[in-house]
Order: C-alpha cells, then sequence, then structure tokens
C-alpha cells in the first residue's frame, strides 16, 4: 500500500517578511518544509513502521528549491520522493489537480497534508484532492491509526472534535498534536542521497493556476506601545491598567 | 444568482449567515441573492432566511440531519449549478472551509478563502485576505464565470430584514451518504461569551502557570468583564484548557475590540489568530517577550502578582 505525503516549502514561521510588487519577497527568507506538512511525513511513517508492505512517497510541488524539503522527507524516512517542478504559484484548487493524477498514476491510496498552510493560510487542498479523487476526508486530525485497510481516529470539528472510522482510500489533513517528528540522523542523512527523487515539470499535467495575486502588503498596523514596567509595583501597574481599561477604552463602567 | 449558503445552530441563522448577505448585495447589487438552507427540520431557519434573501431554497432532508463535507459539498454544488448562480458564498468557519474546496472542484471554480472584501468590475472578481500567518494582506483576482468564496466572519455588517419576505422554495437533493462513520462526539464546554463574536477577549498562555491559574485570574478577569477566555495550544495541549478557547493557527481567529493578553509570549502562530484585534494589552514578566511589539498598552510583570490587583481595581 502507498501513502502519499503532500509537503510545501514556506518561509520559516518566525522569519520577517519582506513585500516586492504584488507578492511576498521569499529571496532573503529562510524556507522550510510547513510544519503543517511534517506532521504528516512522521505520521505516515509512523503508520508505515506499525504496518507491513506501506511505502510512503514524499511529494513537493513548487520551486527548485523544494528539493532540499524533499530530501528532509527521505532523510525522516519516507521511501523516495516526487518533485514537479514549476516556478507558477498554483492556488490550492489547481494543485489538487497535480496531485490527484499522481495518486491515480502511483495507485496511492492515503494521502496526508497539512491542514493549514503556512503561507497562504489556505486548508482547501486536503477536501481539493478529496473532491477531485471521490475520496472522503478527515481534516484536522489529532490521532490516526491504520488497521485492515480501515483509519480510526479522532479530529477537530467546529465546536469540539469527534471519533471516526473509514475505509481506504482517503485524504487525511494533519496538524500540530498528531504526533513530534522526528529529525533525520546522520545514516538516514546519508542513505536518503541515495534515495529516488524523480523529477516532472508542470507541463506534463496541465495544470494552471485559476486564481492571480495582484497585490500584496505587509502588515503595518502601528501599535501605541504603551509599555509600564511594574518592577516592585504591581499596585501601581494594575491601577494604570484598570485606568485604561475604564477611560481610554471604556470597557469597564 | 448569488448563493449564500446558510449556516445555523440550535434552529436560529447563525451571524455569519446575515454578513453573507451583506457581503452578496454589495458585491452583486443587481443579483438575485439566494439563501441555501440544508439541514433536517428547516421550517424555523428557513423562515429566518426569507427575511433578509430574495429566495430562500430549502433542502430539508433526514438525509442532511448531520454535516458531512462530501454530502455538503456535493449538495451545495448540484443547487448553484442548478440556480446558475455565478458566485457561492459560504461562512469561513472550520466546516465551511473544509467542504467549500469541494463545491469549488464539482464546480470547475477557484476558491477564495477566508476573504474580507469582495469586488466585482466586469468579468473580474477581486478579493482582499490575510497571508502568511495573517501577517500579510494580499489581493486575489479571478476572472472566471463561477467564483466560489468563503468569507471571514466578523467583517461584513449583518444584513437586516427586507420588507417583503423572499419565496420559498422546496429542493429535492439527492446525495450518497458519507463513508465517513462518526461516534464519541465531544462539545467542548466554552465560556458564556462566545469567543469568535466576543468584544473583549482575556486569554492566557504558559505564563499563567497552571489549570488552577486560569481560574483564579483568567475567568474571573473575563466574568468581570464580560469577556470571553482564549488560551494559546500551549496550554491547550497541557489540558488547562478546552480545545474550543484556542486562539491561533490552528485554533479560531478572533478580533475583538479588547485582546488581553495574559502570560503570554507571542508565538507567530498564536499572534496569527489575534493580530487583528483593536487593541492589544499584554500583562508578560518577559520584555522580550514578541506579544509587546504588536501591544498597545502593555505590562511588564509577574502575572500572580498583577492580575490580583487589576482585578480588585476592576470590581472596584
Amino acid at each position: 500500500m502507498k501513502i502519499l505525503s503532500v509537503i510545501r516549502q514556506v518561509p520559516d514561521a518566525e522569519s520577517s517578511l519582506r513585500a516586492a510588487n504584488d507578492s511576498i519577497d521569499l529571496s532573503n527568507t529562510r524556507l522550510v518544509m510547513d510544519t503543517m506538512d511534517e506532521y504528516g511525513v512522521e505520521e505516515a511513517l509512523r503508520l508505515r513502521e506499525a504496518g507491513s508492505g506501506i511505502e510512503v512517497i514524499a511529494l513537493a510541488v513548487g520551486r527548485a528549491s523544494s528539493e532540499e524539503i524533499l530530501r528532509g522527507a527521505l532523510a525522516m524516512g519516507a521511501d523516495r520522493a516526487i518533485h514537479v517542478k514549476t516556478d507558477l504559484v498554483l492556488d490550492p484548487v489547481a494543485l489538487s489537480g497535480v496531485v490527484a493524477k499522481i495518486v491515480v498514476a502511483e495507485g496511492v491510496e492515503l494521502v496526508l497534508c497539512g491542514g493549514r498552510q503556512t503561507d497562504w493560510d489556505s486548508e482547501a487542498l486536503g477536501a481539493a484532492v478529496a473532491e477531485r479523487l471521490g475520496w472522503p476526508q478527515l481534516t484536522w486530525t489529532n490521532e490516526l491509526a491504520l488497521k485492515e485497510g480501515a483509519l480510526t481516529g479522532r479530529h477537530d470539528v467546529d465546536e469540539g472534535s469527534e471519533g471516526f472510522t473509514v475505509a481506504l482510500p482517503a485524504v487525511v489533513t494533519t496538524q500540530q498534536g498528531l504526533n513530534e517528528p522526528r529529525f533525520p540522523t546522520l545514516p538516514n542523512l546519508m542513505k536518503a542521497r541515495k534515495k529516488e527523487l524523480r523529477t516532472e515539470t508542470l507541463e506534463a499535467y496541465g495544470v494552471v493556476p485559476m486564481v492571480r495575486a495582484v497585490k500584496t502588503e505587509i502588515q503595518s498596523r502601528k501599535r501605541l506601545q504603551e509599555i509600564t514596567v511594574a518592577g516592585d509595583d504591581a499596585e501601581g501597574a494594575a491601577a494604570k491598567l484598570a485606568g485604561i481599561l475604564r477611560t481610554e477604552l471604556k470597557v469597564v463602567a | 444568482m448569488i448563493l449564500v449558503v446558510a449556516s445555523y445552530a440550535k434552529g436560529r441563522l447563525s451571524k455569519a449567515t446575515y454578513e453573507l448577505v451583506t457581503a452578496a448585495r454589495q458585491v452583486g447589487s443587481e443579483d438575485a441573492v439566494g439563501v441555501l438552507v440544508l439541514g433536517s427540520g428547516m421550517d424555523a431557519v428557513a423562515a429566518e432566511a426569507a427575511g433578509i434573501a430574495d429566495q430562500v431554497l430549502v433542502v430539508d432532508d433526514a438525509a442532511f440531519a448531520r454535516y458531512s463535507p462530501e454530502v455538503w459539498g456535493e449538495a451545495v454544488a448540484t443547487v448553484a449549478a442548478e440556480g446558475e448562480a455565478w458566485l457561492v458564498l459560504i461562512a469561513a468557519s472550520r466546516s465551511g472551509r473544509e467542504y467549500s474546496p469541494r463545491v469549488a472542484v464539482r464546480l470547475n471554480a477557484p476558491l477564495l478563502e477566508d476573504v474580507i472584501s469582495l469586488s466585482r468590475d466586469g468579468g473580474n472578481i477581486s478579493a482582499q485576505r490575510y497571508s502568511f500567518l495573517a501577517r500579510a494582506t494580499e489581493t486575489l483576482m479571478v476572472e472566471t464565470p463561477v467564483v466560489v468564496a468563503t468569507v471571514k466572519p466578523g467583517i461584513f455588517a449583518a444584513a437586516t430584514s427586507g420588507e417583503t419576505p423572499g419565496e420559498q422554495f422546496e429542493v429535492e437533493q439527492r446525495v450518497a451518504a458519507s463513508r465517513v462513520k462518526t461516534f464519541e462526539e465531544r462539545v467542548d464546554a466554552s465560556s458564556a461569551v462566545s469567543l469568535t463574536e466576543a468584544e473583549i477577549v482575556v486569554a492566557g498562555g504558559r505564563g499563567v502557570g497552571s489549570a488552577e491559574g486560569f481560574e483564579r485570574f483568567i475567568v474571573p478577569l473575563a466574568e468581570a468583564l464580560g469577556a470571553a477566555v482564549g488560551a494559546t495550544r500551549a496550554v491547550v495541549d497541557a489540558g488547562w484548557r478546552p480545545y474550543t478557547e484556542q486562539v491561533g493557527q490552528t485554533g479560531k481567529t478572533v478580533q475583538p475590540k479588547v485582546y488581553i493578553a495574559v502570560g503570554i509570549s507571542g508565538a507567530t502562530q498564536h499572534l496569527s489568530g489575534m493580530n487583528k484585534s483593536k487593541v492589544v494589552i499584554a500583562i508578560n514578566k518577559d520584555a522580550d517577550a514578541p506579544i509587546f511589539k504588536i501591544a498597545d498598552y502593555g505590562v511588564v510583570g509577574d502575572v500572580d502578582r498583577i492580575l490580583p490587583a487589576l482585578l480588585e481595581k476592576i470590581r472596584g
């Protein structure tokens, strides 16, 4: 059985951002595997370790440097990787067309991807892939187990959570709390260099972006920055704050 | 037609539905606005929707008693196609964002997610939304005959009732049942005030110290201010507070008038859920905590000492 873990290269969450024309300039930004996707790679490896005859394939669709995150997934333990190279920015619905075609071509039965992208704040990829394949989906998953061709687990919903079971094939989106992704060990880093990393071009998939970004601005909301250091005077600092709540913000009667 | 998908709870339309109707009226002043009510036992919800819509399309069937992304995706797309809707608007709740991509794929339409503005210029639709963990605002453009969008709650004003109620139509839908079996549904207890609709949020982080610290400081302060209680991921992971109170990338997005962050250092993932708050007040013992960079007012000091004093002064 094959599991496909879809990963994306995004700016590190703690790095600073710079806008240039219609998009974010990433040229001087540290790029990493989206942590939300990393939980998917880890979960795929755990399912493989708990089962038998499972192959884990990592997929990235994106710029040339996406090869780095695929090498990272291979070093974590993925069996092989596919890189669909493109400098085009694909919106998640367009991207799902590429993913679905690879799923069919490879005979994949379980697709894992992050629940929310760190760059576009999008939650659409998993559901869009599932719809293209006519598969069920489980989003915001906290627990996952695979037994006799069926997934069992728990996931978050609007106002709480629920347990679920579903027969494969399926798409599952991952999030923090599902697992703790492993760090690649040195032997695995060495091994990863010998693993298959297939490169393809986007043209072969006949997919074009459906959404165009025409402008991107960094928030530059000025905050008042009136900071009080309490020191030993907690009473004084609290009194000042209470005064602000009462007279400036008028939220205390 | 612009199709608005109603969201509701306990037999009442949710505020988000009223906001979607406003968004629809703004983007298409010439268009009829149809509200789709999908569920089981929908009489009251449909009647309420008639107050703000030109038409109400009612799919009332036991097969829709329970939400499922597969079922909702198929039904909404089918009704949109039959009604020749050029725009489908869905509330950007967790469930709305979960099934809307299915609607877009079925309609071969682009998806604009969690938008804060929407406008039409000839055949172009443009929308603004936050991205990069809500650190950037992007303007997107699409030029397709059909567009699906999810709209961020709390941005558009609520629509007011028209003079003549919209006409109601019963719509038959036959869709395949979901293949997912669910069990052990848990509705997390939440504070008296809804987190996403609250005007004031009092949120705590690891610096609050313990679950008991929340009971001693955060909950009473929220009660005194009529505020909702919020929490960081770390606090929820530690089991101090329920997941429904989580604010941030993997929790809720809030934009209250006043956000009081207590013992929260301010990881980017948390900030993405609250950095659109009008006024941010931070209380933290570490003067270098990133939360102070986005604070309007701040106190550098011990939560254990500041909070009891603050509570006393607010209670008068």
